[in-house]
């Protein structure tokens, strides 16, 4: 059975079928249960699944993150909500120094399969600290994965990955694409393999490398500059941040001579960068160009009146691949 | 030595005691009755108090209203909390510094922020962050607990000035179940800082109600723990909230340290504009009670006029000029004019390193380079 659903409703349906399928998984969060979530990622499944395994929680992100360990240590699955990334500073301590090294202090002994799913990014007038996009904070971690849909299908199958790793994911979801668009998504259990990006778009004369909300603002960039120049841009959709694909991110290089990212983060010291240096590493004598990153600015993400200028746009893509190309 | 029994009788003492000494405080009755003497709140103050909770109940409602309109962003409305609000910041001293959350803006606004910076700041503008020159008052702490903190560093700073002024922290009841709340107490308790903790209990985080926020059966009693003065007055009697934090701050000021003061009260509204109530809770049925059995503004109107310290006319006149500084505020906001993207490079650092400079001549030229 095969319908058309937003990212949302995907992720509750990936939600809804890893509770119904595994007795050990549990969802824990701040307003999961009665409310539904503050997005109603996880609407219904409370009254479906009963309070031990739908908790709403004190409020307190360190108490989520950390019992979640505790869960997971003791022959559990737990999914922890954390209701926006920036409230997540609370629990980082939790994630950082015991859920990211439990498994390599312990030699092996103890691992914690858990996820941590949070709504992230900027471009719904949300207010302050709604809005940031810290995804390298994780991705600087060692023993933590960093996952990021972009689309409904890749919602559900990367989510059902997700809970079933053996390790901790961070589930980043990008609240602008929540609800902008559905597409057909299978009905039953599927998985999307963490650690492998998908071209979205083939082309030849050029790789763009985005992920989150990001990925469909470089696609309309690379289609209007195809009708525009008749330039062809690859698209490549990251899904995984860490660890990185670096094959199909390589292959694509070494194809085009020529390569883009494209992130909401802050530009220094983003995922960028160390893409940038993967493709140094691999693909150097390839390169026609340098390799441009286009990005959000180095300034805390503004309030809302001004967050469209704060994140990359059509108009500056555009002027990446042609600076790039034209080099 | 206690035996083990010894141990069970005075632990059911002791909560017992927990029960009386953290009784809910009232003086100013739903009826407009008081419970007791109130000579020392001078009649000016009362007519004060009134006025401010007339005010920002009307600017309240308004900001719902342009919210519903678009023309300002997600909104947290505090209709309902007036007298926690109205009555702790009546009891500072101009000095003071005060930190806020979102919700807050009631006691900002009578601490002496402007109401068009209020709308400022909801309709996603960096101007609404910043307070009149000489005053202390933060922007709307959006985290939950972290500011309480800085509220005790403050205290800490004018403590070791030896300067005279207090500090205060808002926040609500989910806010207790962070580890900042515990720091924050800890750390006043420790250093006898000269700060007030003012939790407005208005019985849900979000959707979560206190029974699951806490086994504890009032947030007052956790003072105990860090050997603290912990208080719980009725949060909708603005003569008990006063009152409280007038003591607070005379205790803070004396060099006495901290209290905690519980004000219970309710929200009427949704947490923000972006959500729904009737999804976690009977809304109609006790939005409903509230207002018509415990509401804050109305009883302190009923007792003005019970001793002639209001009348009709006051209240006409009142309500006219409510409605024309509201207006006024929102226009003053509305026409700010079109936000300026560059300002999010301004105030980063200081001094502006390159790659600001750099990326702030991008933006621009990006936008035509009207401000190049």
């Amino acid at each position: 059975m095969s319908r058309e659903l937003t990212m949302l409703q995907a992720i509750q349906e990936a939600l809804d079928l890893k509770l119904a399928d595994d007795e050990r998984v549990v969802l824990l969060g701040e307003d999961i249960g009665v409310n539904g979530g503050v997005f109603r990622a996880t609407d219904g499944l409370l009254a479906k699944y009963g309070e031990k395994r739908v908790i709403d929680t004190p409020l307190a992100e360190s108490g989520i993150i950390g019992t979640a360990i505790g869960m997971a240590l003791n022959g559990m699955v737990p999914v922890a909500e954390i209701q926006f990334l920036a409230f997540i500073f609370p629990g980082l301590e939790q994630l950082l120094s015991h859920a990211a090294r439990m498994r390599h202090r312990t030699r092996g002994q103890f691992g914690v399969p858990m996820v941590i799913r949070t709504p992230y990014g900027a471009g719904i007038r949300g207010p302050e600290l709604h809005s940031e996009s810290v995804e390298a904070f994780f991705a600087h971690t060692p023993g933590l994965k960093v996952v990021v849909p972009s689309s409904p299908y890749d919602a559900k199958g990367l989510l059902i990955s997700a809970i079933e790793d053996p390790d901790p994911v961070v589930f980043l979801e990008p609240t602008r694409i929540y609800r902008a668009f559905r597409e057909e998504v299978p009905g039953g259990l599927y998985r999307v393999p963490l650690g492998q990006a998908k071209v979205v778009r083939e082309g030849e004369d050029l790789s763009i490398f985005a992920w989150g909300s990001m990925l469909r603002t470089a696609l309309r960039a690379a289609e209007q500059i195809e009708q525009e120049r008749g330039w062809r841009c690859e698209v490549i959709d990251l899904r995984t941040l860490y660890p990185l694909d670096r094959e199909t991110i390589i292959t694509s290089v070494q194809k085009t001579g020529r390569a883009l990212v494209v992130h909401e983060a802050h530009k220094t010291a983003g995922l960028g960068a160390e893409i940038i240096s993967l493709i140094n590493d691999e693909a150097l004598l390839y390169l026609r160009a340098p390799v441009k990153r286009i990005a959000g600015f180095d300034v805390p993400v503004p309030m809302f009146s001004v967050e469209d200028d704060y994140l990359p746009t059509e108009a500056r893509i555009r002027q990446g691949i042609e600076e790039t190309i034209l080099f | 030595m206690l035996t083990e029994n010894d141990r069970a009788q005075l632990w059911m003492q002791m909560k017992a005691h927990s029960d009386r000494l953290f009784e809910e405080i009232q003086v100013l009755k739903p009826d407009g009755e008081v419970t007791g003497p109130v000579d020392d709140i001078s009649p000016d103050v009362m007519r004060e108090m009134y006025r401010w909770m007339v005010l920002v109940r009307a600017f309240d409602r308004k900001c719902v209203i342009l919210q519903r309109q678009g023309r300002i962003g997600t909104y947290a409305p505090f209709e309902g909390q007036e007298a926690a609000q109205v009555g702790s910041a009546l009891a500072l001293a101009p000095e003071d510094w005060m930190f806020p959350t979102y919700r807050d803006h009631a006691a900002a606004m009578v601490h002496g922020q402007p109401l068009a910076t209020v709308v400022l700041y909801w309709m996603g503008r960096m101007e609404g962050c910043v307070c009149p020159p000489g005053k202390h008052i933060l922007p709307p702490c959006v985290p939950i607990a972290t500011h309480l903190l800085h509220a005790a560093g403050a205290a800490w700073a004018a403590k070791w000035r030896g300067e005279p002024m207090v500090a205060i922290a808002y926040f609500g009841d989910g806010a207790t179940s962070e580890g900042d709340f515990h720091e924050a107490l800890n750390f006043a308790g420790v250093f006898q800082l000269p700060v007030i903790f003012l939790c407005q209990n208005n019985g849900y985080a979000i959707s979560v109600p206190f029974s699951r926020q806490s086994a504890s059966r009032t947030i007052a009693q956790r003072a105990v723990a860090y050997d603290i003065p912990g208080v719980r007055v009725d949060g909708n009697d603005v003569f008990a909230v006063y009152r409280a934090v007038r003591q607070a701050r005379e205790r803070a000021a004396a060099g006495l340290g901290p209290t905690l003061i519980e004000a219970v009260t309710f929200r009427y509204g949704a947490h923000t504009t972006a959500d729904d109530p009737t999804r976690y809770r009977d809304q109609q049925r006790l939005s409903d009670e509230w207002r018509t059995q415990r509401d804050p503004v109305t009883r302190l109107r009923l007792y003005l006029e019970r001793h002639d310290l209001w009348d009709a006319r006051q209240e006409e006149a009142w309500q006219a000029e409510v409605a024309s500084r509201v207006d006024a505020a929102v226009q003053e906001a509305m026409a700010a004019g079109p936000a300026d993207p560059l300002a999010m490079f301004d105030h980063v650092y200081a001094d502006e390193p390159w790659h600001l400079a750099e990326q702030r001549r991008e933006l621009a030229t990006a936008r035509g380079g009207a401000h190049a």
